[in-house]
């Protein structure tokens, strides 16, 4: 090429300060405006958004609602059933009783007694078999399950997306090599690999904890998100294949950009869309895999609570007996609804975000 | 085209799916249950545990049984016993019309047969203890590994030496190999019973006569394999008796059959020769059968020699490892699969078994299908033709089936709905001989002060425990020896249950506790109670009461407590090595003896667990255990109980109750202490039985759905 | 379309090699043994128990033997009770060894019961979950934005949206306490297998649902699409033949996963409705310690993912004739 220094080039008799203003002035529609707009037209995804903003700000200011401790023991001999209509309040008082807080939710905590002191809600959606609330333990529970799933997806998306990414980019021996190292992960049983993490985990939490201030949670964390990342890995991996022959990777190689500069500048942002759309699916699996792990009694440890230890509590409620159908029935429908809301947003934000949608409807 | 291809296809699988579902259709069984589990093994010799019991129990039967409602030793297979005077002998009378489902007739020697093979640590028996109260048992069963090797692996001339302490050498073989040699150049009658006995003292002077050299014995004649013996072996003084014992043994296992005296360096000289290999590689066990306390007399007649008097031994002569298995049935299978006898012997189509009921067929995970067993010597008063054992490890769906009909008995139900069938007349708790407690690892600080410990103890509010979490009217527990037991009366911590209601004894503890952690410089003013962890294994219940505890401690005591929950697995190895502070712990007795307990918490004894010791604790059960007298035998594992509850390195929370759920129709099904039911007794009742039954039921008790023939299945009335 | 046969083969035995390595030696890092009981065993006992599961060797030996052909064994094959006469152990003979919780079973044993009702239970599920989402994501795509789509959507999404155990809370309170239809639990005829698969598939067919209608909105928005509309054919036969056509890539490349996801990942569905199948022994093996059952079951599953995920690229090519069987 003739000119790699840009001032030679023919621009037209303006000089480039000119023609850069003259730019400037059109505005274009950058895909993240144009999705956005798109996400607001389309209203399922649009009101699931909300009602996962509201949810999560209620999940965030927990402490600070009058709401019994979702740990608070109330030995009775039966779970106690909802009380209707929903006006009556607790008469036991409130008691500030929790596992370790972090500093935050401690101020809240006691911003809580200072404000409401010991009112609190009744027992509105009733209680389960130790006379904890359940409408608390919904409430608290969702922050767990929010913060795995969330804490999950994004350990996931940070190796899968440099996983893939680095494989796409170098592609030929390398990407082969790199995606049948993936094919193999795929191809261990990873329920297995996650009994195994979590039991040496377990081995090792005291060391953890004392040296370097890890707890057991953030390791479970970061075991789901190890074992997720393989799916992410495989699409970032495709789309940077299609990518990486385009002109503009090509200019900034031709510019000497280095080969990480290249994937994490160049390449990344350009499937982040479809990382995000991933994204949204990966979180909804993510909690259901904490509900299986719970399951098989693996999950989160108490007095901690989860929607995954709730469900399975409910589940066990299922019998001829006596159906003791709050236990099942509320935290079914809060799962439910979340998961539903993400994943329609997940489907919103896939036709928003999808190129080929572009222009239509 | 490829469209319909591929339907037909799909079409196909689904008709393939559903033949595959419809063809496993059964039949229900007369009676059904739930074990809870799939059992491990069929062989009575190496199981333990509960469904693994109870499948034996129907399959088997033992020298004695279990009289259903007191759990009393009664005859079985034996139909009488003598026991010598000094206690230690006991002679068994086998029952004549005995026979195994192969119509064989069932004999001492099987059982000798039995309880060697038991013993042998091939076998890998895990209850083999057990037996170790026989003389010579325990011996029996260590493994040796210090052996070396010698002799031709071709012609299988295998010897194996050991060397003592004391420079001599003992030499075995597999016992064909012996006989072959040593017997055959003796004149006289062989038979099988009695192989030669009369000629072991002839043989034996032949040997002691220094002739050894010059006989025709196998083991001397090819000269290689003992060099150092045909210079100047000395044979063992105790030989005439250790061939006689041989001789007498038809089971072809390896013994030590001889010692020698051998040349200083000898025996160096020939392992450089490589003609003594290290045998450590070819695993071989050489048992030692001359001082074991097993012989069958006759075909009827067994005896027993004990090491010393055991009161309880007939208990576990009616305890279901130590049942019989057929000899035939083992031999044949290793004739017919050289290879793979013991996975074949006890597969349901090749096991042969004595008792009430023999084996259909096993679906793993499924179910075990027994019926009745037209051989048994008491068929007559067993009444079910079929019985399915069912292997449902999910509460809620056993549960579930046994309240649509499906199952007739269920031992766990979920403790939620407790409240709900604790008035049904089919949900009758009774008292079992278990105790639930924790284990505190006494090695760390601060829990190797008494005080603490108690103060633990004392801070557990164990009524709310009961009431609201195992539910079904568990009694609570200030000491470890669940009540019960014959002549031992309830042994309690100090200031156990002495207020006049629950809730005023558990605030006079909590003050007490408070005091007691005070007292050991924690708390207020003192030192801060590091945080501590309580263990328990994957378990509703045992999260439940864990919860319940740490709430106690952390509210009462303001103790920082976490909780770990550990697979099963991880949490015995963690309570083996003593990885934990605090692990839920349980214990169900073996036989109704405080023994079972209290044997547990000797100084290092494998189930201590604690790091906990105490020599007064040691010296009183140890010497209890040759106490012939009950009264003082009792009183001093009484005392030892004492010790352990005033030192405490268990915390005692509750006395388990049973918790079966079972179809009131069923006749011969009784509560008894150690939760065992026993297939031969039970039968369906009538509708008039059953008429009559819930007439003496207390009038408040609930009346539930009974399915069942209506007609009954009778048993005779001499079983009732 | 041979070379493509070898890679894929030579791919496959590199992939065991290394789950079945990783496998055996990770499961024995992990506390605990098979052999560990409530009641600790005698030292004398325990160690003949381990002498006879030669797992007193040491692990490289262990897992030589394990992986055979050679029977390492000295003095025969007593690992599973033989008097020296087996010259090939391990799995390379297909010998996967006895199982150490279910002493009286082979892994062969129990793999050759469970699987087949493993197989007619995901078989089930999937049809549910085929049938169901084909036919909900091919009328969502078809009446896109309309309320159809949206209920459709809606109920397709709560396939994934709960647990399954909390699915079949549901299932068994309205089929068989409310409406008593369908056993509760158990095996043994077709009846018994609604619900389980029908639990088992949901998730499934929301997914499918889902894919499909991705997938046929954007064929439908092809050319080649407009050209048969335009040429005149009824729509319906372009949907059949031309649409679907294209409009089921992507659920077919997901038949792979899937299926091998419902056949091993009916543990939870296996526990709660007593099916006697695979999956119980997924997890329960690895809990148990139970390393040959474990290691069989591994190796089971790795096997079907690979040889469904090869099937499915197959089929792929049949499919959609752009697509050539790529040497990778």
């Amino acid at each position: 090429m003739a000119g790699k220094n840009p001032k030679s080039w023919d621009l037209g008799g303006k000089n480039f300060e000119e023609l850069a203003s003259e730019a400037a002035k059109f505005k274009g529609e950058s895909l993240w405006q144009d999705a956005w707009r798109r996400l607001k037209a389309n209203r399922t995804a649009w009101w699931s958004l909300l009602f996962l903003g509201v949810f999560m700000t209620i999940a965030m200011i927990a402490p600070l609602m009058p709401i019994p401790s979702p740990v608070f023991l109330d030995l009775q001999l039966e779970p106690q059933p909802p009380i209707w209509p929903w006006t009556n309040f607790g008469t036991g008082g409130f008691e500030p009783q929790y596992w370790e807080l972090s500093a935050l939710d401690n101020f809240m905590v006691d911003t809580r007694v200072a404000i409401f002191g010991d009112w609190q809600t009744g027992p509105w959606l009733g209680t389960d078999g130790k006379g904890r609330d359940i409408l608390s333990r919904i409430i608290w529970g969702s922050r767990t399950s929010i913060l795995v799933s969330l804490a999950a997806a994004f350990c996931s998306l940070a190796i899968g997306v440099s996983y893939g990414a680095v494989a796409g980019y170098l592609g030929g021996r390398i990407d082969n090599l790199m995606m049948r190292v993936v094919d193999i992960l795929y191809s261990i049983p990873f329920i297995f690999l996650v009994i195994f993490l979590i039991t040496i985990v377990n081995e090792y939490r005291a060391e953890l904890e004392d040296n370097y201030g890890i707890d057991r949670e953030t390791v479970f964390y970061v075991v789901i998100g190890a074992v997720y990342w393989l799916t992410m890995a495989r699409v970032v991996r495709g789309q940077v294949l299609s990518l990486r022959n385009q002109e503009f990777i090509e200019a900034a190689r031709v510019l000497g950009a280095s080969t990480a500069r290249i994937v994490f500048v160049h390449l990344v942002p350009n499937v982040l869309s479809i990382v995000i759309v991933y994204l949204t699916l990966t979180i909804p699996a993510v909690m259901l895999f904490e509900a299986f792990l719970s399951f098989l009694g693996l999950g989160i440890e108490p007095p901690k609570v989860s929607w995954g230890i709730l469900a399975v509590d409910g589940s066990e409620m299922v019998n001829p007996v006596k159906l003791y159908w709050w236990l099942v029935l509320f935290p079914a429908g809060a799962m439910g609804t979340t998961l539903l809301a993400l994943n329609l947003l997940g489907d919103g934000l896939r036709d928003a975000l999808d190129p080929k949608m572009r222009g239509r409807d | 085209m490829r469209q319909t291809l591929a339907f037909v296809l799909l079409g196909g699988l689904g008709a393939l799916a559903l033949a595959i579902a419809s063809s496993a259709r059964l039949e229900r069984a007369d009676f059904t249950f739930n074990n809870g589990a799939e059992v491990s093994t069929l062989d009575p010799a190496t199981v333990s545990g509960v469904p693994e019991g109870r499948v034996v129990r129907l399959l088997f039967e033992g020298l004695c049984v279990k009289d259903p409602k007191t759990l009393e030793a009664l005859p079985g297979m034996a139909e009488s016993w003598d026991l010598s005077e000094d206690g230690k002998t006991y002679t068994f009378h086998i029952r004549k019309e005995a026979k195994w489902t192969d119509g064989t007739p069932v004999t001492a020697y099987d059982f000798e047969y039995s309880w060697r093979r038991m013993l042998n640590p091939l076998t890998a028996a895990e209850y083999a203890y057990q037996l170790w109260y026989i003389e010579g048992a325990k011996h029996y069963t260590i493994f040796n590994d210090e052996l070396e090797y010698i002799g031709d692996s071709e012609t299988g001339h295998d010897f194996w030496i050991q060397e003592q302490a004391n420079g001599r050498v003992r030499v075995g073989c597999v016992q064909s190999l012996l006989t072959s040699n040593l017997v055959g150049s003796f004149a006289g009658n062989r038979s099988p019973k009695s192989p030669l006995k009369h000629n072991v003292k002839e043989g034996a002077d032949f040997l002691q006569h220094g002739t050894l050299m010059a006989t025709p014995l196998g083991i001397c004649e090819q000269e290689h394999w003992f060099p150092f013996a045909l210079r100047d072996a000395k044979l063992n003084p105790d030989l005439p008796e250790t061939i006689g014992a041989l001789l007498d043994d038809p089971y072809n296992e390896k013994h030590w059959f001889a010692e020698f005296e051998v040349d200083a360096g000898a025996l160096d000289a020939q392992r450089e020769s490589g003609m003594i290999r290290n045998g450590k590689q070819y695993r071989e066990e050489i048992l030692d059968v001359a001082g074991l306390g097993l012989h069958a007399l006759d075909d009827t007649r067994f005896e027993v020699t004990l090491e010393a008097p055991t009161p309880y031994f007939l208990d576990i002569c009616a305890f279901y490892p130590v049942f019989p298995v057929s000899r035939k049935n083992i031999e044949d299978a290793k004739a017919k699969w050289p290879n793979s006898w013991e996975l074949k012997w006890m597969r349901s189509e090749n096991i042969v078994t004595n008792g009430p009921y023999a084996i259909e067929f096993r679906r793993v995970n499924d179910r075990i299908r027994v019926v009745k067993n037209e051989l048994y010597w008491d068929a007559d008063n067993v009444a079910m033709n079929t019985i399915d054992a069912l292997a449902i490890d999910h509460l809620g769906t056993s549960l579930n089936l046994y309240l649509m009909g499906e199952i007739d008995w269920i031992d766990r139900p979920i403790t939620n709905v407790i409240p709900r069938l604790m008035p049904r007349e089919d949900f009758n708790p009774a008292p079992y001989l278990g105790s639930y407690f924790y284990r505190v690892n006494v090695t760390k600080p601060p829990f190797d002060d008494p005080r603490v410990r108690r103060a633990l103890a004392l801070s557990i509010d164990r009524q709310a425990i009961v009431t609201s979490i195992t539910k079904a009217g568990e009694q609570i527990a200030y000491g470890f020896v669940p009540p019960g037991m014959h002549g031992y009366s309830l042994i309690e911590m100090e200031h156990g249950q002495d207020e006049a209601t629950p809730e005023l004894t558990f605030a006079r503890h909590v003050e007490e506790a408070k005091a007691l952690l005070a007292e050991a410089g924690f708390g207020p003013g003192g030192k801060t109670f590091p945080t501590f962890e309580i263990h328990y294994n994957t378990d509703q219940t045992h999260k439940d009461i864990a919860e319940v505890v740490a709430d106690g401690w952390n509210r009462n005591l303001g103790l920082n407590v976490k909780l770990l929950n550990q697979e099963w697995k991880v949490y015995l190895d963690a309570q083996n090595s003593l990885d934990f502070q605090v692990s839920r712990s349980a214990w169900i007795g073996d036989y109704s003896d405080p023994n079972t307990f209290l044997d547990m918490f000797l100084t290092g004894g494998e189930n201590n667990r604690t790091g906990w010791g105490n020599p007064e604790y040691d010296r009183l059960v140890g010497e209890a255990a040759s106490v012939s007298d009950d009264k003082t035998r009792l009183w001093m594992l009484a005392q030892a109980e004492k010790i352990l509850m005033e030192e405490m390195p268990i915390l005692p929370i509750y006395y388990y109750v049973t918790r079966n759920l079972v179809n009131p129709r069923l006749g011969g099904f009784h509560a008894n202490i150690q939760d065992e039911h026993f297939g031969k007794f039970w039968y369906w009742m009538s509708d008039e039985q059953l008429a009559e039954r819930r007439a003496k039921q207390p009038a408040d008790w609930e009346h539930v759905s009974a399915p069942g023939p209506a007609a009954g299945l009778y048993s005779p009335a001499s079983q009732r | 379309m041979l070379r493509f046969f070898f890679q894929r083969l030579l791919w496959f035995a590199i992939t065991l090699w290394v789950v079945v390595t990783v496998s055996f030696f990770l499961m024995r890092q992990v506390r605990g043994g098979p052999f560990d009981g409530e009641r600790a065993l005698n030292e004398a006992i325990e160690r003949n128990i381990k002498a006879r599961y030669h797992l007193d060797w040491p692990q490289w030996k262990q897992y030589l033997q394990y992986v055979g052909p050679l029977n390492l064994d000295d003095h025969g094959a007593q690992f599973l009770g033989g008097d020296g006469t087996d010259v090939f152990t391990g799995i390379l003979v297909g010998d996967f060894g006895p199982s150490f919780k279910y002493r009286d079973f082979t892994v062969n044993d129990i793999i050759g019961q469970s699987l087949p009702i493993s197989i007619s239970l995901g078989v089930i599920s999937l049809m549910w979950a085929l049938l169901l989402g084909l036919s909900a994501g091919i009328a969502s795509a078809l009446w896109r934005g309309s309320t159809t789509d949206v209920a459709l959507r809606l109920v397709a999404t709560t396939g994934i949206a709960l647990p399954n155990f909390t699915v079949a809370g549901f299932l068994v309170i309205f089929f068989v306490f409310t409406i008593p239809l369908l056993p509760v639990a158990g095996y043994g005829s077709w009846r018994h297998l609604v619900l389980p698969g029908f639990a088992l598939g949901a998730p499934f067919a929301a997914y499918i649902a889902r894919l499909t209608r991705t997938g046929m909105l954007e064929v439908l928005s092809q050319d080649y699409i407009r050209t048969a509309h335009a040429k005149g054919l009824p729509p319906r036969l372009v949907l059949l033949r031309h649409a679907l056509k294209g409009g089921l890539l992507p659920v077919v490349s997901y038949l792979g996963p899937a299926t091998a996801g419902i056949l091993t990942g009916s543990l939870v569905i296996e526990r709660i409705f007593a099916i006697p199948g695979t999956g119980s022994h997924f997890v329960n093996s690895a809990l148990n310690r139970d390393y040959t059952l474990a290691m069989g079951v591994t190796i089971l599953y790795t096997v079907l993912v690979y040889a469904l995920n090869t099937l499915v690229d197959f089929a792929y090519t049949l499919l959609d004739p752009r697509i050539k069987l790529e040497e990778s």
